[in-house]
C-alpha cells in the first residue's frame, strides 16, 4: 500500500474520531483483497464486516463480486437477489443478476434483469451494451427453433460485463458509453471510484475494418475529414456549445430520435455542466463512401470531473459546400 | 432503442401475386384477424404481423410469445420472434434475417408468412357457397373444400340441406403444385374425391402425426383422363413440427395435428366429400339455388323419361361422348332399346342425391344418388354415380354407373 501522506492521515484522524476508522478500513481491505485476486480473505473480511453491517449495500456487493469470481454462482446469485429485493432503484445487482444468468444459459432470466435495470436507469451504458448481447443471443436460440438447427450447435457463449462497482452510473448522457479501459481505471484513486470496471474488455473491430481510401483526390478529403473530427473533439474540449453544436449537419439522426431543440438542450446542459472536458481522438480511420459521404471511426477517450471514458465511435459525416458535418454520431464497439 | 422491422415489401409482395392491392395495407391485415379465432397459433403470429406493420414492436414481441406458447414447434413464429429480438441492435430488412440461415428454408418461412397473411385477408363473405357444393345429401353431414392457391381448406356442415361455413384451416399441398397427373408427380389433384379410410396414428410413422385420411383419387373421371398415382391422403405433421411450408408434400394435403384431429371427428368414412380445386370459386345463396335447381329438375326428368320407358327421350339426357366402362353411346342406346322393350312397366326410385361440380370444368358435376329400380321382370337397388356435363348449354350425362 501507498504510504499515507499528511492530508490522508488528517483524514483517517477524523474518521477515527467518528468511531468509523476499523469498520471502514475492514470494507477497504476487502476491496484491495479481492482487486488483488485474494478472494478467500477478501472474503472473511467481508463477511466479518457483514456481522456488524448486514444491511450494507456495498459490502453486499462486494459479497457478490467476490462469489462470481468464486464459480460460487448460487450464492453469488442469491446476494445479488437480495440486493435488487432490498434496492429495487440500483441497477448495478441487476446487470450483474443477468451476467450470472447469462453464463447459466438462462437468456430469458438475463433479460428481464437487464430490461428493469434499463427502467431505473435509462441511460445505463454497461446493461444497455448487455442487453444488446443478450438479444442477439436470444435471436440466436428463436433462429435455431424457426430453422431445426440442432440444439448441439456451438456458438461461443455470450460473455457479459459485470459491473465491480456500486453506484457506478455516473450521470451522463445516454449515447456516451462509459466503457473504460481496465489499464487506465486502475491509476484512478480506489477511495472513490466513479466508473465500472468492465470484466472484459471487447476488442475494437471498429478501429481494423476499414483502411483509408488511399487516392490522389480522395487524400485531401480525408484530411479535411479528419481535421473536422479533431476540431470538433477541441470544441467539445473548450466547452464551446455553439461551435461544437455546429458540427453537426441539419439532419443530424439524433441518438434517441428526440427533436433537434431537445437534443441541442441536453447537450448545453451536460458540456456547461462538466467543469473540465478533455475529449480526445485516438487512431482515427477516415473511410470515403463516395466524394460527400465518409466514416470515421476512432477510439474517443474523454475525461470530465466526473466522468473518465473509452469509447469506439463512429462518425457519419457529409460534405455540405465545403465543410463535412456530422450525420450520425454512434457509439459502440 | 428498437430498429424498425422493414416486413412490407415481404408482405406487400403476398397480396400482388393476388392481383388485388399492391401492398399489405392495415385495413387488410384488419380484415385478416377478424376471421381467425383469438388464441389460435395463426391468429396470434396475424396480430403480431399486424403490429409490426404499425411499428408497434413491443405489442408484436406479446403476440408473437403467445403464438409461441399455444404452439412451441410453430417455427415461424420463431423465425418473426428472431426478427422482433435482434430489432433491438439492428434494423431488419425483410423477414427472417438471420445471418448465415440456410436460404431454403427461409425462403419456406417466408411463404408460410405470406400464406397465412393472403389466406386470412381473402376470406370471402361468409354466406358466400363454394359452387362446387351445390347439394349434399341428407346423411352427408359435412363437406370439405380445399383452395390450393390460398394454402386453406373449408369445412362446411350440411345444415338442411344447405351447406354452412363452420372453419377453415391453413394446409399444405404439392410440392409441384396441383393438377396431379403421374404417379411421383408430387402435386395434388383437383377434383370431386370422397373419404375412402382412417388410418390411426397407431398405424403410422411419426411423419404423419396425428393420423391420416385417404381419399379416392384417382377417381372414374381421373382414370378415364389418364391420371394415376395413388395414396393421396389427408395428414398431420410430425411431433416436432407445428406446420410445413404450403408447398411442401408429395402431393397430400396436410393439417397440423390440432387441426387434423379436430377435423377427424367430422369426416364420414365413404361419405365425406374432398373438393380440391385450385382457386375455390363462390356463389350468392341465391345463384346457389338457381343452379342446383337446374340440375335437379334435369335429374327428374332423366328418371321420368326411364320410368316412362321412352328410351328415345331417356338417351336424349346422354352426352355424345358418353362413355361407361368402355361403353359408346351407341352400345349403351343398343342395349336400353333391347331391354325396356321387354317390359311392361318400370319404376325408379331415386334418393339421397348429391351433386357436386367438378373443379377446373366450367360445368361438369358428379351426381350420386340411391338408385331403386323395379320393373316387371326385374328389380335392383344399388347406389349410382353419374358424370353430368353442359353440352349446348343442357345438362347431359356423360358418365354413368354404380358407385
Amino acid at each position: 500500500m501507498k504510504k499515507p501522506n499528511v492530508a490522508a492521515l488528517l483524514l483517517l484522524l477524523a474518521l477515527a474520531m467518528f468511531g468509523l476508522w476499523a469498520v471502514a478500513d475492514e470494507l477497504q481491505d476487502a476491496n484491495a483483497l479481492f482487486k488483488q485476486g485474494n478472494q478467500a480473505q477478501a472474503l472473511d473480511k467481508v463477511n466479518s464486516y457483514l456481522a456488524s453491517h448486514p444491511k450494507d449495500a456495498k459490502a453486499r456487493f462486494l459479497q457478490g463480486l467476490i462469489y462470481t469470481e468464486q464459480n460460487k454462482t448460487a450464492e453469488a446469485i442469491k446476494v445479488f437477489t437480495s440486493l435488487t429485493e432490498d434496492y429495487p432503484e440500483l441497477p448495478e445487482p441487476y446487470n450483474n443478476l443477468a451476467v450470472l444468468y447469462a453464463a447459466q444459459g438462462q437468456y430469458d432470466k438475463a433479460r428481464n434483469a437487464l430490461e428493469t435495470a434499463i427502467r431505473t436507469h435509462p441511460s445505463y451504458a454497461t446493461a444497455h451494451e448487455n442487453l444488446g448481447d443478450i438479444y442477439a443471443k436470444l435471436a440466436t436460440q428463436a433462429y435455431d427453433k424457426a430453422l431445426q438447427f440442432d440444439k448441439t450447435n456451438t456458438t461461443a457463449q455470450t460473455k457479459l460485463e459485470l459491473i465491480k462497482e456500486l453506484f457506478s452510473s455516473s450521470p451522463r448522457a445516454a449515447k456516451v458509453t462509459a466503457k473504460t479501459d481496465t489499464a487506465k481505471t486502475d491509476t484512478v484513486a480506489a477511495v472513490t471510484p466513479s466508473t465500472p470496471e468492465p470484466q472484459k474488455v471487447k476488442t475494437d473491430n471498429a478501429a481494423k475494418e476499414n483502411q483509408p481510401v488511399a487516392t490522389a483526390a480522395a487524400g485531401d478529403d480525408t484530411q479535411d475529414v479528419l481535421k473536422t473530427v479533431n476540431d470538433w473533439a477541441k470544441a467539445w474540449s473548450k466547452g464551446d456549445v455553439a461551435a461544437y453544436l455546429a458540427f453537426y449537419a441539419q439532419d443530424f439522426k439524433t441518438p434517441n430520435g428526440e427533436s433537434r431543440e431537445a437534443w441541442e438542450k441536453s447537450r448545453k446542459e451536460r458540456i456547461s455542466k462538466s467543469m473540465s472536458i478533455q475529449v480526445t481522438v485516438i487512431d482515427p480511420k477516415v473511410t470515403l463512401s463516395d466524394a460527400t459521404h465518409a466514416k470515421a471511426g476512432f477510439k474517443q477517450d474523454y475525461r470530465s470531473n466526473t466522468l473518465k471514458s473509452t469509447t469506439a465511435k463512429n462518425l457519419l459525416l457529409v460534405k455540405s459546400g465545403d465543410k463535412w458535418l456530422i450525420q450520425r454520431e454512434q457509439a459502440g464497439r | 432503442m428498437m430498429h424498425k422491422l422493414a416486413y412490407g415489401a415481404a408482405l406487400g409482395l403476398t397480396l400482388g401475386l393476388a392481383g388485388s392491392a399492391s401492398s399489405m395495407n392495415d385495413q387488410a391485415l384488419r380484415a385478416a384477424v377478424a376471421y381467425a379465432p383469438p388464441q389460435e397459433p395463426e391468429a396470434l403470429l396475424v396480430n403480431s404481423l399486424l403490429e409490426i406493420s404499425r411499428n408497434r414492436l413491443d405489442m408484436a414481441m406479446v403476440e408473437i410469445d403467445n403464438a409461441i406458447k399455444a404452439n412451441p414447434n410453430f417455427r415461424l413464429a420463431h423465425l418473426i420472434k428472431g426478427d422482433l429480438l435482434l430489432a433491438h441492435t439492428r434494423p431488419i430488412n425483410t423477414i427472417g434475417d438471420a445471418p448465415n440461415a440456410p436460404h431454403q428454408r427461409i425462403v419456406e418461412l417466408r411463404e408460410e408468412a405470406k400464406a397465412r397473411l393472403q389466406r386470412r385477408s381473402q376470406h370471402p363473405p361468409l354466406d358466400y357457397i363454394p359452387k362446387y357444393l351445390l347439394q349434399m345429401h341428407p346423411g352427408q353431414h359435412y363437406a370439405i373444400v380445399v383452395d390450393i392457391s390460398l394454402s386453406t381448406l373449408y369445412l362446411y356442415q350440411n345444415l338442411n340441406g344447405e351447406p354452412r361455413y363452420v372453419t377453415d384451416y391453413y394446409i399444405s399441398s404439392g410440392k409441384n403444385g396441383s393438377e396431379k397427373l403421374k404417379e411421383g408427380d408430387q402435386r395434388t389433384p383437383l377434383g370431386v374425391y370422397f373419404v375412402t379410410a382412417t388410418l390411426p396414428k397407431s398405424q403410422l410413422s411419426d411423419f404423419y402425426g396425428a393420423g391420416a385420411y385417404p381419399i379416392s383419387y384417382p377417381n372414374e373421371w381421373d382414370r378415364q383422363h389418364g391420371r394415376d398415382g395413388h395414396g393421396i391422403w389427408l395428414h398431420g405433421t410430425p411431433s416436432n413440427t407445428y406446420s410445413r411450408p404450403p408447398r411442401s408434400s408429395n402431393g397430400c394435403v396436410v393439417l397440423t395435428n390440432q387441426d387434423l384431429t379436430t377435423l377427424g371427428k367430422t369426416l364420414q368414412i365413404g361419405l365425406t366429400p374432398v373438393i380440391i380445386s385450385e382457386h375455390v370459386e363462390w356463389m350468392s345463396p341465391d345463384n346457389w339455388r338457381a343452379q342446383r335447381n337446374a340440375l335437379v329438375s334435369q335429374i327428374e326428368n332423366w328418371r321420368r323419361d326411364w320410368e316412362n320407358r321412352d328410351t328415345d327421350a331417356y338417351l336424349r339426357h346422354y352426352a355424345k361422348n358418353f362413355n361407361a366402362n368402355g361403353h359408346t353411346l351407341s352400345q349403351w342406346a343398343k342395349q336400353k332399346h333391347r331391354v325396356n322393350a321387354a317390359k311392361t312397366w318400370i319404376k325408379v326410385d331415386v334418393s339421397n342425391v348429391s351433386m357436386f361440380l367438378y373443379p377446373g370444368y366450367e360445368n361438369l358435376a358428379v351426381v350420386n344418388f340411391d338408385q331403386d329400380y323395379s320393373s316387371s321382370n326385374l328389380s335392383t337397388q344399388m347406389k349410382k354415380r353419374q358424370y353430368w356435363i353442359k353440352e349446348n348449354n343442357h345438362w347431359k350425362i356423360v358418365y354413368e354407373d354404380a358407385a
